[in-house]
């Protein structure tokens, strides 16, 4: 199944009803699919004038008490950080999918990891975080999304979905399964109409600043929740590791190939990839063990999660940076080569 | 003795903020009756918007979304699609309708979504403290048109109702005005026909009322509401310039 593909059937299973979005490449083929999927399971995609409108068309949806989501790529998404920043305030369940192209401006079409920043630091306005998953695989892709919508209903949240262009176009056999069967808070907040109950308000206005203080502070001990809950990553080979490279999405495949090349010229170096952008698999890092001497940090831009990796690891590693920002997508054997230098140099034989 | 007037169901028993003479006390109170009278209370969601109104939830007694500014017709589409059988309005200014919004107006209306707008013009943006909108007349002085509305340098007043009525997916486009009691029962009638229109789900309507903003237009009450009915109207006709239950 194709990535973009199995981001849809995944929504679609996990029980979404509204899809709204703008053609934009590279993710065009996520709202041609669910143009098709929704009309045969009786939900409603609508495609919008614009990003800005999709985005509050899903926030209509979610504050209706239905599951919602849009997809864009890059361009697309800084228009839907607005409207982001409200779900994030009103507290409503939304998923979003960014398929991240080159950039910055229009930029191009190619695979890039360059909106990090943007999907981790929040992105619109305001002091609130979001749930950032980067899969790796088109399996991954279809538990994921699944799991979004899930995560989403859970703490009352927007959660996004940061692919590249190669993980949308990727094919490759999945199982589909259905969707677990957890307990989600009850939708209390929902606007249908005040028949037989006190009307309710949804809004994020609020004129008085102590006020708005514990609003925010509400907001992060949510935040607080997550980065306990949340965290997910993969370890490949980390046991006997030396060396770390520390990648994600699309990255992460590249290097796990660069990983495999060296190991069979005897150089102990793994993989670690965090799953979870935001909250950042912290954990991982405190609990790698004293044989790592360097962590090698690669990324498709000029280096942002690198920040991240700094912070997890608190000087404690040394780390190093290798990237191909703009849309370059780097072979295994380059990623090699750059691993073998660095081990060279640091004598870590 | 008997009981001729009362505050309808749907207003919360809270007094309004708007400035003495504003007319959205006016607008609210006749959507709110007219929720009471429809028995739509337990189906109506509205959206207020980014202005002087976005505090409309603290007086409608029914469901209330608030939008960012301009977004409203989208976000009520988005409420709309989920729950087709709800009743969901837009109440909006003229910036937040005809300027920042326009783009999210005309292609709600041109998709005929089955909602209502209500654009309240005053022809200046009221909560910022009364700077030039899209709907701000020539010659009019505000406070970033300080020398008037020229047309070479501000461009012309958005007439985005008519523009509107010129749109298949709209059902019901009306302009009314606040100006004197018959007028406002006039506009009581159309905000009528609008939501009976949107219940039988005929397409998009829109109730433009022209409304009076005092402290803005620095005007007494009564100065303004002169000035409703002797400037503004002449530059926004009032009229009924879509109905396709007539048409």
């Amino acid at each position: 199944m194709k990535g973009t593909d199995a981001i849809g059937e995944a929504a679609i299973q996990a029980g979404c009803r509204c899809y709204f979005g703008y053609p934009i490449t590279p993710q065009n083929e996520v709202p041609e699919y669910m143009s098709r999927r929704m009309d045969e399971v009786g939900g409603v995609f609508l495609q919008g004038e614009s990003e800005i409108a999709s985005i509050n068309m899903v926030l209509g949806a979610a504050a209706s008490g239905v599951r919602a989501m849009t997809s864009s790529s890059s361009p697309g998404i800084s228009l839907k950080q607005e409207g982001l920043s409200f779900i994030a305030s009103l507290e409503l369940p939304a998923v979003i999918v960014n398929i991240n192209r080159g950039g910055p401006g229009l930029g191009n079409i190619a695979p890039s990891q360059g909106d990090y920043y943007q999907a981790t630091r929040g992105g619109g306005h305001g002091d609130y975080r979001m749930p950032v998953y980067a899969p790796a695989s088109v399996q991954e892709l279809y538990d994921i999304t699944m799991k979004a919508f899930d995560i989403a209903d859970m703490y009352r949240t927007p959660v996004m979905i940061l692919g590249d262009g190669m993980m949308g176009q990727i094919v490759e056999p999945i199982v589909m399964h259905k969707r677990a069967d957890i307990e989600l808070p009850p939708k209390d907040y929902i606007l249908n109409g005040a028949e037989g109950r006190p009307s309710r308000i949804v809004k994020s206005l609020i004129l008085d600043v102590r006020l708005m203080e514990e609003h925010n502070w509400k907001l992060k001990r949510k935040y607080d929740l997550m980065r306990n809950e949340l965290p997910m990553h993969e370890e490949f080979m980390l046991d006997d590791a030396r060396m770390v490279v520390v990648a994600y999405g699309t990255a992460a495949r590249i290097a796990k190939g660069a990983v495999k090349r060296v190991r069979s010229d005897g150089l102990k170096v793994g993989l670690l990839r965090p799953i979870t952008l935001w909250p950042f698999p912290d954990q991982a890092f405190a609990n790698l063990s004293k044989k790592a001497k360097l962590i090698l940090v690669f990324e498709m831009s000029t280096g942002q999660m690198i920040d991240d990796v700094r912070l997890a690891t608190q000087g404690r590693i040394e780390c190093e940076f290798y990237g191909r920002p703009g849309g370059v997508v780097a072979a295994p054997q380059e990623i090699a080569r750059i691993i073998e230098r660095h081990w060279l140099q640091r004598e870590l034989s | 003795m008997k009981k001729v007037y009362s505050r309808p169901a749907s207003l919360k028993q809270a007094p309004f903020h708007y400035c003495p003479g504003c007319g959205h006390s006016i607008i609210h109170r006749l959507v709110a009756e007219l929720i009471d009278e429809m028995s739509l209370r337990g189906k109506a969601i509205c959206i207020p918007p980014a202005g002087c109104a976005v505090l409309a939830y603290n007086y409608f007694d029914i469901d209330v979304c608030e939008s960012a500014h301009g977004r409203g017709c989208a976000v009520a589409t988005g409420f709309k699609r989920a729950q087709p059988d709800r009743f969901v309005f837009t109440y909006q200014g003229d910036g937040d309708m005809a300027a920042i919004g326009t783009a999210e107006t005309i292609h709600a209306a041109n998709r005929g979504e089955l909602i209502t707008s209500i654009f309240v013009n005053n022809a200046v943006y009221g909560m910022t403290g009364g700077q030039m909108a899209p709907t701000t007349m020539l010659g009019q002085k505000t406070t970033t048109s300080p020398y008037g509305r020229r047309p070479k340098i501000e461009g012309y007043p958005l007439l985005i109702t008519n523009l509107i009525a010129q749109l298949n997916g709209a059902a019901y486009v009306v302009r009314t005005s606040l100006a004197t009691p018959a007028k406002i029962m006039a506009t009581k009638k159309a905000l009528k026909k609008a939501f009976e229109i949107q219940l039988e789900g005929l397409g998009y309507t829109l109730v433009e009322v022209l409304s009076p903003c005092p402290t803005n237009w620095k005007m007494t009450p009564v100065e303004a509401f002169r000035y409703l009915e002797e400037r503004m109207e002449k530059e926004y006709p009032l009229g009924v310039f879509k109905d396709i239950t007539k048409d």
